[in-house]
């Protein structure tokens, strides 16, 4: 019985060798050797990790990244909220369209939206040349190429990120606990105050986890409107690796980055399900 | 008595403008694409197309377009496979190894690009698969196989396993339980799967600057050339052209969702 019950089970781990050989040969086997090279190269041990204690730049482009990470993930954090909250109490047809502005700009390709924004923010750009011809301003404003210009990026691409954990947990909440508070009188910032925020806090924490794990290893978005100034970490390893050849020092930001990543996604693992943010879509 | 809970006027005027913040940003570049300037402008006396005419007569664009889209039609399909044989895999057999095999799944969606990228650069090198459509597709493929893990999976909660038990309690080998019963039960899930595969490999740009130089020019990477070198008006043309096929897609995937729900 037990052999032919393995014999059972035999069939469906086939069924999942495909899978996990080509992901053992072409993902994790390319990282394993970035990690291995942040150890080896130039010359075996620990010297590229000496360098997060004693090079400027390298802690540099760190807090620049954690700052800009933070204030993307708050900001982020808020608007998603409040789009979220509306999602959330909206009729059955309404929401269908609150979703579509979510779900719309999630999926566009991350460079036409990026794109979109230095048509909107650069020197001879469409913002400026509307507060120029309205007199409002008369030298044009530095919208873009600067920190500013990345956050404005930056949280407009993670907002929907937000907004599908959040929507997620806070469609858990039984509108019979809001509607009964409201029958007994409580005002409505009431309710939200002592009833809806504490039940959506799991979705909140999810949503901030995920949020800044997605920023902190960010590309294209700070490489478009940063315009080469202002450096974040992926585009410094990219930097380290294409043009400077130092493959230690990039390889080890890299190794960082990812330990961070999953050091963080290990601590909350509990509250954040990724397969509950994508499958929510619909 | 109506004692629903109801969002304040502030809260509702304040989720318009997120809405609105998330979408118009996008949508300018409509306009800038009809602009009849030679520079990245609104139109000033009339609406043209000859951007448009630009960019749908160069041999350069067109061949990226193409090439990105064989690129991703290969990639969805090593996605698919793998993707859903082995959600249906870690469903089935469901203990605390395939747990991890699912959570082995889902680390190109948590890893950075950035970081694959500078491996594969190395790894491709040794293998002579650096500017190949082979190494392109299979590093897209390999990085799609998330999306349709996921959407699979979800497809695979909603299905009961008794059919499946009943199927082979009555004889059925495992080829034909699942092409017979499990595959077309889960089809919505594997097509959305697919959909969120080829979108990904179409927009795919970090690892392409490091695994692909010359003769292999996808579509973003030559939106990314054209937005470092000269910002014109073509770009918003190839923009507008981008968002149109990606809304097509996303349609398309509402539409079956809404076909499984109901």
């Amino acid at each position: 019985m037990s052999a032919r019950r393995w014999g059972q089970d035999a069939g469906w781990w086939l069924l999942i060798l495909p899978a996990f050989l080509l992901m053992t040969a072409f993902y994790i086997a390319p990282i394993a050797q970035v990690l291995a090279i942040s150890f080896t190269e130039p010359s075996p041990g620990l010297g590229n990790y000496e360098r997060l204690f004693t090079s400027e730049s390298v802690q540099r482009v760190i807090i620049t990244t954690l700052r800009i990470c933070t204030i993307t993930t708050a900001l982020a954090l808020l608007l998603g909220y409040v789009l979220a909250y509306r999602i959330a109490l909206a009729s059955e047809s309404a929401r269908r369209w609150w979703i579509l502005a979510v779900l719309v700009p999630l999926w566009i390709s991350v460079l036409v939206r990026a794109f979109a924004w230095v048509t909107l923010l650069r020197r001879q750009g469409l913002v400026n040349n509307a507060l120029m011809d309205t007199g409002i301003i008369s030298e044009p404003l530095q919208l873009v190429w600067n920190e500013f210009g990345i956050i404005v990026g930056m949280v407009h691409y993670m907002v929907p990120y937000a907004v599908l954990p959040l929507l997620a947990s806070m469609r858990e909440i039984d509108p019979r606990l809001l509607a009964a508070a409201r029958g007994l009188g409580a005002p409505r910032f009431t309710i939200f105050r002592r009833i809806f925020l504490p039940l959506s806090l799991p979705g909140l924490i999810a949503a901030g986890v995920l949020v800044f794990i997605f920023s902190l290893g960010f590309y294209i978005t700070p490489a478009i409107l940063g315009g080469g100034k202002t450096l974040m970490v992926a585009e410094w390893i990219g930097l380290q690796i294409l043009d400077l050849i130092r493959w230690g020092l990039g390889t080890m930001m890299a190794t960082v980055l990812v330990v961070a990543i999953l050091a963080t996604l290990a601590i909350f693992s509990r509250l954040v399900d990724l397969r509950r943010v994508f499958g929510s879509g619909a | 008595m109506d004692h629903a809970h109801r969002p304040g006027r502030w809260t509702i005027a304040a989720a318009w403008m997120v809405a609105i913040y998330l979408v118009l940003p996008i949508s300018i570049v409509i306009p800038v694409s009809l602009t009849d300037q030679r520079f990245l402008s609104l139109p000033q006396e009339a609406l043209s197309l000859r951007h448009y005419a630009t960019v749908l007569g160069s041999e350069a664009w067109l061949g990226s377009i193409w090439q990105s889209f064989l690129i991703a039609v290969a990639a969805t399909v090593i996605a698919v496979v793998a993707g859903t044989l082995c959600a249906i895999g870690c469903w089935r057999l469901s203990r605390r190894s395939t747990d991890l095999v699912r959570a082995m799944m889902l680390l190109p969606i948590i890893i950075p690009s950035i970081v694959y990228a500078v491996g594969l650069y190395r790894y491709f090198a040794k293998l002579d698969l650096l500017d190949r459509f082979l190494g392109v597709a299979i590093a897209h493929g390999v990085t799609g196989i998330p999306y349709v893990v996921i959407t699979v999976s979800t497809a695979l909660a909603a299905f009961d396993p008794r059919l499946e038990q009943a199927a082979r309690g009555m004889g059925a080998s495992l080829s034909q339980t699942l092409r017979w019963v499990i595959l077309p039960r889960i089809a919505p899930g594997i097509l959305s799967g697919a959909i969120f595969a080829f979108i990904h490999s179409w927009d795919e740009l970090v690892i392409v600057l490091f695994i692909a130089s010359r003769d292999v020019f996808t579509l973003p990477r030559r939106i990314w050339d054209g937005i470092n070198e000269n910002l014109d008006p073509a770009m918003a043309a190839v923009a507008v052209l981008l968002v149109v096929f990606t809304l097509a897609l996303l349609l398309l995937d509402l539409a079956l969702r809404r076909r499984r729900d109901a």
